[in-house]
């Protein structure tokens, strides 16, 4: 990998990020003919909307307005909140810690029952397990989070009494209370992810299988077992990094739903209340924050793909 | 046409697929019709009712006849959601061919543009157009359509990439048509297929977004009977009685799983390797 494509790379970042903030800031403040009346409703008086004009600089040109409200972000200044009159970025920090500790155990969970399904079904391609692994895929791809979350809550939390159903200890307070909270939406977040992952594993290791150099280990007279580990899986599981950094976006997206329905007050619930209360500073700052999580963690894959395998060129 | 739906019926995805889809269309269609009773019949003595022989799903809260909500419920539902794949795919094809045939360096921006808007979730980007619009179907249908402008813009240029290289636009260039022109009759007949078989994936994942948002009160409103509102509103109901939240979810499950049979079916039976 060569220096300047770490710097092209890097750029791509920087313009990725220019352009979210464009189209974020102008969804949110410049397409709505009135952001105002938007905020506070048809009703509200004369003074309240030019009091809120005054606040967010609604008065000036746009692109005041957008140069102003970059120049904040770049200083880590995302303004107040309009509900709490809170500044909004260290309670978007916070949450955005608390939804990547979700993110992280769910794509833990995912990679230790997403990749033995993978290769079992690979392993047993056309038998009774490749059947049983692909129709589970399919399902667990088709399931919206809200209906695996209700279906989950329904057997684990109502019926088996498990788990807790709602709510959040933080981990450093009460590691056990901690996880047993984050339990049921992790295993959620991850039902669409290993459905996804062990779906990608199994083909991309039925076509390793099928080549050349894994029939000549073969032949060489090396145990399947050898084959497998040393020879099949390095090649299979490479292109599953770029497919889970994908996933990263999905994740995001999804953990918006599940948030919400566990009430854990990740950055998806933040955003989802901060849509409800039309609070225009803090909408801004939650969908900046996701889309630059997603952009950086892809361009963090990548490196990883170039490192772990030494074919790749990035010219 | 008959050769490939030969092809597609052959495969057990691909005939599994049709066959959901086909009943699911069926519903679409016949649904009002099929339906025991009205959406919105109220029957405040008969509430929370599993399954029997008058209701054969059970009631909801309100005494409401479940499988006849889902019933009329199809058509907000599915229809919707297939709108706003239409919608995305029309964008996103006009966008994807035009940058193939633009090529160069506004092909280069166009797509560097369309990449950066990629990384917004559709989730998240649905919210915020949502948030826009107001709360309604409407708006939730505009919202799923554009954000999947993007990703379908990714899918047609790259196909329409390996088009421009053919004879035929080379011949229209030659003929000294104008760019609209070559983009609209020559390249985006030829882009059809495998759009189809994205657009196919895409009503499953349309229908799941459209539901996720009614889910989360931004879409549908009550007492609209579209699937992922009825999932929400069954929610709070969810210990008297849960075959009120089983139903939908199943619902919604079943198109999303028909819809991603149908198109994995027709990638195969469009581009036979074996």
């Amino acid at each position: 990998m060569s220096p300047s494509y770490l710097v092209k790379r890097l750029a791509l970042i920087v313009y990725t990020l220019f352009v979210v903030s464009l189209v974020v800031f102008a969804i949110t403040q410049v397409l709505p003919a009135d952001a105002a009346v938007m905020l506070l409703g048809e009703n509200a008086t004369p003074d309240a909307l030019a009091a809120i004009r005054d606040k967010l600089g609604l008065d000036q040109p746009v692109w005041v307005q957008y140069g102003h409200w970059l120049w904040g972000v770049l200083q880590g200044d995302f303004g107040t909140s309009l509900r709490t009159g809170q500044p909004v970025a260290p309670v978007m920090l916070e949450a955005l810690g608390r939804s990547l500790t979700l993110a992280v155990l769910a794509i833990a969970l995912m990679l230790v029952l997403a990749l033995p399904l993978g290769i079992i079904a690979a392993l047993r391609r056309g038998k009774l397990a490749d059947l049983v692994v692909s129709i589970v895929s399919y399902v667990g791809v088709s399931l919206p989070e809200f209906v695996t979350a209700t279906l989950i809550v329904l057997v684990l939390a109502d019926w088996l009494k498990l788990l807790p159903a709602t709510g959040f200890v933080p981990l450093t307070e009460n590691l056990w209370d901690g996880l047993a909270h984050l339990a049921l939406p992790v295993l959620t977040v991850s039902v669409i992810l290993v459905a996804h992952v062990s779906r990608m594993v199994r083909s991309e290791l039925v076509d390793v299988l099928h080549t050349d150099y894994v029939r000549a280990a073969r032949l060489k007279g090396l145990s399947r077992r050898s084959v497998l580990f040393h020879h099949a899986l390095r090649n299979a599981l490479l292109p599953t990094i770029t497919i889970v950094a994908l996933d990263v976006g999905y994740l995001l997206g999804g953990v918006i739903v599940v948030e919400e329905i566990f009430a854990l007050p990740g950055i998806g619930r933040n955003l989802i209340v901060a849509i409800q209360a039309r609070d225009l500073p803090s909408i801004q700052a939650g969908a900046l924050i996701m889309a630059a999580t997603y952009s950086v963690v892809n361009f963090l894959a990548d490196l990883a793909y170039a490192w772990i395998d030494k074919r790749i060129q990035y010219g | 046409m008959a050769e490939l739906l030969r092809r597609l019926l052959r495969t057990p995805q691909g005939l599994l697929g049709v066959l959901i889809v086909g009943l699911i269309l069926v519903i679409v269609v016949c649904g009002p019709w099929l339906a025991p009773y009205g959406p919105d019949t109220l029957a405040p003595r008969l509430r929370y009712r599993p399954p029997s022989a008058e209701f054969l799903l059970g009631t909801d809260q309100y005494g409401r006849d479940i499988l006849s909500r889902l019933l009329y419920g199809a058509r907000s539902t599915v229809i919707l959601a297939c709108l706003a794949t239409g919608l995305g795919t029309l964008a996103g094809a006009l966008i994807g061919t035009t940058s193939a045939f633009l090529g160069g360096r506004a092909d280069e921006a166009i797509m560097r543009t369309i990449d950066a808007i990629l990384s917004i979730p559709s989730l998240l980007f649905a919210l915020l157009i949502v948030n826009l619009l107001g709360k309604s179907s409407f708006s939730a249908v505009m919202a799923i359509g554009i954000a999947f402008t993007p990703g379908m813009t990714r899918v047609t240029r790259s196909v329409a990439l390996a088009v421009t290289k053919q004879d035929y636009v080379n011949a229209a260039i030659a003929r000294g048509e104008r760019g609209g022109y070559i983009v609209l009759r020559e390249m985006l007949p030829n882009v059809v297929a495998p759009i189809v078989v994205e657009m196919t994936i895409r009503v499953a994942f349309a229908v799941m977004l459209f539901a996720t948002l009614s889910f989360l009160g931004l879409g549908a409103q009550p007492p609209s009977s579209e699937w992922g509102l009825m999932v929400a509103e069954a929610r709070r109901f969810m210990h008297l009685s849960f075959w009120m939240i089983l139903w939908p979810s199943l619902a919604v499950a079943m198109v999303a799983i028909g819809f991603n049979l149908l198109g994995d079916g027709l990638r195969d039976a469009l581009n036979p390797r074996t």
